[in-house]
């Protein structure tokens, strides 16, 4: 302490300095630069090499693909337009230009009836009107010749809308039967209708009389409505054993064992008597003209719904206390995930008719999408399954502890939180299920591979690949893009926990 | 006092059957064995019955009856004078070839790409982020078929590669790569090779066996070997020493062109290139983002500790973040691996002889026997399948955490 100081502070700040700006090199784009490109020298190398691949990358790959041939009929035409520009490289994007309905439907075929007498009916009053061009009057090559001239008259946009009408509206159902399962803010009625949308899908799509998606709706309406019923007196048991009756008597024919036909099934006859009163219906389309992006939605889509029950229950099953359950489900799981898609799909188109009762034969596309399916199930099991195990043990415990059964603890308790846990895998099955699709081609269904094959073998556009795969890897992409960010969004919305 | 009384004796009711849970199980599962039962019996009578009506049986004879067919990538030694049973074993070899070697690559360029992709360099990053997206949301046979348009369409001719062609030969005029193959140079086995191998293969047991001492030493006694320059030497230097000494018993045939395609060197067909690289690219994205998230699921507090401990940051990831990571990515590794074998029976896009293609394919189709056939090819891919997983679930429990 030194005698001399009166104060020993020798200066105090009375007032507060205003904030300085941050140093220049702390702020905005430079402080990212610096953070995140040039942090170290050897991100700094790292970021160069990375710049200089994307540049090369794009050098190469962008002149190729904003200076394409848009319009022409042919390779070798796009090939001279391209060289008259005096252009290197240029892209031929009018094979898609051309060919995108194709890829998109496949074979499936148009509506010729409805696009000649919007768009083209001074042609068609000339050639004698609708009836006589579609319903007789012209024999087969000149109606060809008729539809064909038509086409090149129209254009793509035109046919793609009004054309094929039918699988775009039955895409739009899909989207409304969708929305509701998939956001939940959306009213509960649309439900009602997610639940009609196969019957109405099927319509649409495969076309044939009104009646039978509407009775084979009814009948599997009256089979629960039965099963309930008598399920409210007799407990689920009784309930499962009369629906199951109901079900055999309206669709089966149970006792045709016994030699007693005539008086089952009901659904057959019924719909000749309706078909006979009010023949209403679309013109029925084979599964064999069926393809393109088409064919790999239906497929999708089917083995998504239909697979997520059914390996919900394999789940279940494997983790049974009963053995012999138990054991067929692990074998059932096991046996399908060992073995690759492609061998089961070859199953299915060589094998299947063996196993069924002679002269049974059913189509190739059913048999697919109930192969797809299986397939799928016992992916979605082992995802389940995985949920079911995540779920701590004292949820099981407080389910039997209220005194719940076994499927009320399972629907009101367990299978809610396992699901919500299992979420991120089963999207990805999906995704999976939805790319594995292209396999198809290998069994001899026209799905958007294939269709590049078949279009490369003409002789416009052989030679052609690039062009082709990149659309219809676009096309896989956006929907699997979506599906997996609505899996994150879905992963969000269900997080309950406060993290 | 009150007496005790005897519980009224139970009488086994038939009710108990549907109503008692202790009895209940054992009824369903009666019942679902009927079931089984009788759909197991329909389904063997309606093959029989189908197949009778077909005037076929089911016999495994045609395994040991000629073939006829050439094989265009063999492992051992095939004419198609040879058997349909050593045709199916040549494609079942060439299956299990490019299923292993893709592993291995999808392995390397997958962890390259995880953790590249959560590396801070914003560029590096949102560049894998594209990559994985791109490979995960698109169909593998689209990659398969591009790389093989790649392969064909993309790369010169062999007579390229003459004197003053467009093309060139790569690594010292050893590689070639043209739309015909991949030409790489073929090693001759001289006497005393025989040698060199076993040495080579004697360090290799030597490395393992000096990362076991190596690691018992450091929890024994907490001193630490230079592991990795010690192996990188037993790696290298027996090896080559023995090669010298022995005066340079192998020797490579390199590839020449000769008239309009190479000769010598070993030809990998532009089949299997394509269907490596495809599967091995695609398999990348989802151990890819495995990685990814084995790393992420190690909480930063672990990181800490070992940093608060003196830990260096290079030993901190090999000691405590690796091991810990590894738990979480080897269980969907293991089926990562197996979707790879299985998504080579894709080889059927590029005509690449796996043993669908062979035994599946041809043979099913010169012998009519699909039946057969297929339940062979089911049994293969099952058995391979149980194989890798069970070898796998064995090291799984090797690194598991133990808990007590």
């Amino acid at each position: 302490m030194s005698a001399g100081r009166t104060d020993p502070v020798a200066f105090v700040r009375r007032e507060m300095l205003a904030p300085a700006a941050p140093p220049p090199g702390q702020v905005g784009v430079i402080r990212w630069v610096r953070e995140n490109l040039v942090s170290s020298w050897f991100n700094a190398i790292l970021t160069a090499l990375s710049l200089y691949a994307i540049r090369y990358v794009l050098s190469g790959v962008l002149p190729w693909t904003l200076n394409g041939v848009w319009n022409a009929t042919s390779l070798n035409e796009c090939r001279e337009i391209r060289d008259a520009r005096g252009l290197e490289t240029a892209a031929c994007w009018a094979v898609i230009n051309e060919r995108w309905l194709q890829i998109l439907f496949g074979f499936y075929p148009t509506d010729d009836r409805l696009l000649a007498t919007l768009f083209y009916s001074d042609a068609l009053a000339a050639a004698g009107g609708a009836d006589a061009v579609f319903n007789g009057g012209l024999n087969a090559t000149q109606r060809v010749e008729f539809v064909s001239g038509m086409k090149n008259e129209l254009s793509n946009g035109l046919i793609f809308l009004f054309g094929y009408w039918r699988p775009l509206l039955a895409l739009a159902c899909l989207v409304v039967a969708v929305a509701p399962i998939l956001y939940s803010s959306l009213p509960r009625v649309l439900l009602l209708f997610s639940l009609a949308f196969p019957f109405v899908a099927f319509f649409l799509l495969w076309g044939g009389s009104v009646w039978l998606p509407l009775l084979v709706a009814l009948g599997l309406l009256a089979t629960m409505l039965i099963g309930r019923a008598v399920g409210a007196r007799f407990g689920m048991l009784g309930g499962s054993l009369a629906g199951i009756a109901a079900f055999l008597v309206i669709f089966m024919n149970p006792l045709s064992f016994l030699g007693v036909t005539g008086l089952f099934p009901l659904l057959p006859k019924v719909l000749g008597v309706m078909d006979s009163i009010l023949p209403w219906g679309l013109s029925a389309i084979p599964s064999d003209q069926f393809g393109g992006f088409m064919l790999a939605i239906i497929i999708g889509t089917s083995g998504i719904v239909l697979s997520l029950p059914l390996g919900i229950v394999l789940a279940l099953g494997r983790q049974s206390s009963m053995p012999l359950i138990q054991w067929v489900c692990v074998t059932f799981i096991e046996v399908i995930r060992g073995v690759p898609l492609i061998v089961w799909l070859f199953t299915a188109s060589l094998l299947l008719n063996y196993f069924l009762p002679p002269g049974t034969s059913f189509d190739l596309l059913l048999r697919v999408i109930i192969m797809v399916t299986l397939f799928a199930s016992a992916y979605i099991a082992e995802v389940v399954r995985g949920g079911l195990a995540a779920l701590p043990k004292g949820q099981y415990e407080a389910a039997d502890s209220l005194g719940l059964d076994y499927w009320k603890s399972m629907r009101l308790i367990v299978l809610p939180q396992a699901l919500k846990i299992s979420i991120p895998g089963i999207v990805n099955t999906f995704i999976g299920l939805f790319k594995d699709t292209t396999l198809v081609v290998f069994i001899g269904l026209r799905d958007p591979l294939g269709l590049t094959n078949a279009i490369r073998a003409t002789a416009e556009w052989n030679g052609i690949y690039w062009e082709l795969y990149i659309f219809v890897g676009l096309l896989f992409f956006t929907f699997c893009f979506f599906m997996s960010r609505y899996s994150m969004y879905l992963e969000q919305r269900l997080r309950t926990d406060h993290r | 006092m009150a007496e005790a009384t005897d519980p009224p004796r139970e009488t086994f009711r038939l009710s108990q059957l549907l109503y008692d849970a202790r009895y209940r199980s054992m009824t369903i599962q009666v019942v679902a064995a009927i079931l089984i039962m009788l759909l197991l019996v329909e389904l063997v009578d309606n093959t029989v019955t189908n197949l009778a009506a077909l005037g076929k049986d089911i016999r495994f004879g045609f395994l040991w009856t000629t073939a006829g067919y050439d094989i265009n990538q063999q492992l051992i030694p095939f004419t198609s004078q040879d058997t349909h049973a050593r045709a199916a074993l040549v494609g079942i070899l060439n299956t299990l070839l490019v299923a292993f070697l893709g592993c291995i690559l999808a392995t390397v360029i997958g962890v390259l790409a995880g953790v590249l992709r959560l590396s801070k360099n914003w560029v590096v990053a949102k560049i894998m982020t594209f990559y994985v997206e791109a490979m995960r949301n698109t169909p593998l046979l689209i990659w398969i078929l591009i790389v093989f348009a790649v392969m064909t369409e993309a790369t010169p001719q062999p007579r390229e590669f003459r004197e003053g062609g467009s093309a060139s030969m790569i690594l010292w005029d050893s590689v070639a790569i043209s739309n015909r193959g991949v030409y790489i140079p073929r090693p001759i086995w001289a006497e005393g090779s025989g040698l060199v191998v076993a040495v080579f293969v004697l360090s290799i047991i030597g490395i393992f066996v000096l990362r076991h001492v190596a690691r018992k030493r450091q929890q024994d006694t907490g001193q630490i070997l230079p592991v990795f320059r010690l192996s990188l030497a037993l790696f290298f230097v027996p090896a080559l020493l023995a090669y010298f000494l022995l005066g340079r018993p192998i020797t490579l045939e390199l590839p020449e062109l000769g008239g309009f395609n190479f000769n010598g060197g070993i030809q990998i067909r532009n089949s299997f290139i394509a269907l490596w690289l495809a599967l091995s690219l695609y398999t990348s994205a989802f151990i890819a983002e495995i990685v990814r998230s084995g790393i992420l699921a190690i909480s930063k507090g672990q990181t800490e500790a070992a940093f608060a401990l003196g830990v260096q940051p290079n030993r901190t990831m090999q000691l405590i973040i690796l091991p810990q990571a590894l738990r979480v990515i080897i269980p969907p590794l293991i089926s990562q691996y197996l979707n790879l074998t299985k998504n080579s029976s894709l080889a059927i896009a590029v005509g690449y002889m796996d043993v669908r293609s062979t035994l599946g394919g041809i043979t099913i189709n010169q012998t009519g026997r699909e039946l057969e056939g297929m339940l062979l090819l089911g049994i293969f891919y099952l058995i391979t399948s149980l194989i890798i997983s069970a070898l796998m679930n064995l090291y799984n429990s090797s690194v598991k955490l133990k808990e007590r």
